[in-house]
């Protein structure tokens, strides 16, 4: 599906990208993790043909530099930043909805699995909305199209945990027949989406490896969660994944793609847990 | 073709809602609600009343103000979308380069020309409402004065968009080549040069070449073909070009350089990086 050879890619005197090589089939979901600076974001331009560079690249057979709209037809891309365009939440769906040969319909369902009401915000500008309202929109606009390459960058960021559980279906819906590049400054962030890590440091990969490919996306873990004594900042932490209180005990379902994040929220709170309960029912 | 035309559709939609827009287009119909305010029609000057009164005065505060305004709004939306992801983000969606730097070329001119146009026009039926005599053929050449103009300048922010890598030096080089082009369009300067002991040819050719300078001439030779405001630099003008080639000109010459700078833009654009 992907295949990069001595990509290269200098700014002025900076050497951002240095000679990487990476294949990529279809049916793997890649972690493309790294500090700042490691080249994520420079790689991901690369691929969109948004950079010139040393080098080839070739999605799909195609050169995405040369063949631009052939190859972005194959592409769904949530950026990081969500960018300060100023026209009407309709006017972006429909804008892209016509460039990509789609339909906004597609588009508003799956905005809808992910709890945004796009007919309540259809008129307001994109730059208007809240964090996560933007990216609820962008990721709809990614995958309410036939694209068969989704670039993921810190696509979760900023979204609820019951959105995130959404959105791990929705990519869990995709995963046999498209290829995910998930880029995140953080391996617990994604590691439970991923089948394959890459970690890139100062334009290099550092390290490819096969993860175990064990979680389900799209089931969720049933949790219980028992303190020893209250405490107001676990309160709010825990209340924010959508737990309840039961006296000391707290109940709540946590998507199984997100263990790994949730039980790093719990190790910050490691002295006052007495019980842990987790089980996992698929959905 | 579908896609230029999305592009260009969106850029409108966008430029509408920005606030650049609002107080250009402020502006504009400031300054002719201004202009009958203060009873321009009813003044003589130099022999002109009425519409064209108003018109000469309209288009001679356009030349100070739309070139600037189009150069700074141009270089700071399209380099300012660069620096805030708008390119990354929508430049990774299927359009091709060329439909969509031309659909943005589009877009914009239609939201810096027709805010000016319509000023133009409004004066024009609000004086034809009043009983006034409509100087036709003037607003004709006027409309396309305005056209090559805000293309003119138009092409040339979109070139200095696609050289500049930042919206701050955008706008300084913007900035710079008007001052250039205002420095070049001052006839005193153009004295200086002459008396210097640069060929009168020269400091001509330089005036024929500045757009803002073939404006200025142009819009003055429909009230005066003589150019008698001019002085001696109208023998060379009225000699070589005579009053219909030199018309000719005013309106040709400012869309080929805007179209020729568009151009050689949408070539950088194509070449570097995008976002």
């Amino acid at each position: 599906m992907i295949t990069i050879n001595g990509l290269s890619k200098r700014f002025r005197r900076t050497e951002v990208l240095r000679g990487v090589e990476l294949k990529i089939n279809r049916g793997e979901r890649i972690a493309l993790i790294g500090a700042n600076g490691a080249g994520k974001t420079t790689l991901i331009r690369c691929l969109l043909g948004e950079y010139t560079h040393d080098g080839s690249i070739s999605v799909v057979g195609m050169n995405p530099r040369l063949e631009r709209e052939q190859v972005l037809a194959h592409v769904g891309f949530v950026p990081q930043l969500p960018p300060p365009l100023k026209m009407p939440v309709s006017q972006l769906m429909r804008f892209a909805a016509d460039l990509c040969g789609s339909d906004v319909d597609s588009m508003r369902t799956v905005a809808a699995r992910l709890g945004l009401d796009t007919d309540r915000i259809a008129r307001q500008p994109f730059v208007k909305l809240s964090g996560g309202q933007k990216q609820k929109l962008l990721i709809s606009v990614a995958l309410g199209r036939n694209a068969d390459l989704l670039i993921l960058d810190e696509p979760a960021a900023n979204l609820d945990p019951e959105a995130r559980h959404n959105l791990f279906q929705l990519l869990a819906e995709r995963q046999e027949h498209a290829v995910m590049l998930i880029s995140s400054h953080r391996l617990d962030e994604v590691a439970a989406l991923v089948n394959r890590v890459v970690e890139m440091d100062q334009g290099t990969i550092t390290l490819d490896d096969r993860v175990a490919d064990a979680v389900d996306m799209a089931s969720a873990l049933q949790c219980e969660i028992r303190l020893s004594r209250d405490e107001p900042a676990f309160a709010k932490a825990i209340a924010d994944w959508g737990f309840v209180a039961d006296g000391l005990s707290w109940q709540g379902r946590v998507a199984a793609p997100d263990r790994l994040r949730f039980l790093g929220i719990l190790s910050r709170y490691a002295g006052i847990l007495s019980a842990i309960e987790m089980r996992e029912n698929a959905q | 073709m579908k896609h230029l035309w999305l592009t260009a559709l969106t850029d409108v939609i966008e430029s509408l809602r920005a606030r650049w827009f609002m107080t250009y287009t402020a502006i504009f119909g400031g300054i002719v609600v201004l202009l009958f305010v203060f009873g321009l029609t009813e003044s003589r000057i130099m022999g002109f009343t009425g519409l064209t009164r108003i018109l000469v005065t309209y288009l001679q505060l356009t030349m100070a103000i739309l070139p600037l305004f189009v150069l700074i709004t141009t270089v700071r939306s399209v380099a300012g979308d660069r620096e805030a992801g708008v390119f990354e983000y929508l430049l990774s969606l299927p359009v091709g380069l060329a439909a969509w730097y031309w659909g943005k070329v589009i877009g914009r001119f239609t939201v810096i020309f027709l805010p000016v146009f319509l000023a133009m026009t409004a004066a024009l039926v609000w004086g034809m409402a009043r009983g006034a005599d409509v100087p036709w053929h003037i607003y004709g050449y006027y409309t396309v004065f305005l056209f090559g103009l805000s293309w003119c300048f138009l092409g040339i922010g979109m070139l200095i968009s696609s050289m500049a890598r930042t919206a701050d030096v955008a706008q300084g080089a913007a900035f710079v080549v008007w001052l250039a082009l205002v420095l070049f369009l001052d006839l005193v300067l153009l004295g200086v040069m002459i008396r210097e002991q640069l060929p009168a040819e020269t400091a001509v050719a330089i005036a024929l070449v500045n757009p803002l300078q073939v404006f200025r001439t142009a819009t003055m030779m429909l009230f005066d073909p003589q150019l008698v405001l001019l002085g001696p630099t109208a023998f060379v003008i009225l000699d070589n070009f005579g009053e219909t080639g030199y018309l000719l000109w005013a309106s040709i010459y400012p869309l080929l350089l805007g179209t020729t700078c568009a151009g050689v833009g949408y070539l950088l654009f194509r070449r570097g990086d995008l976002p």
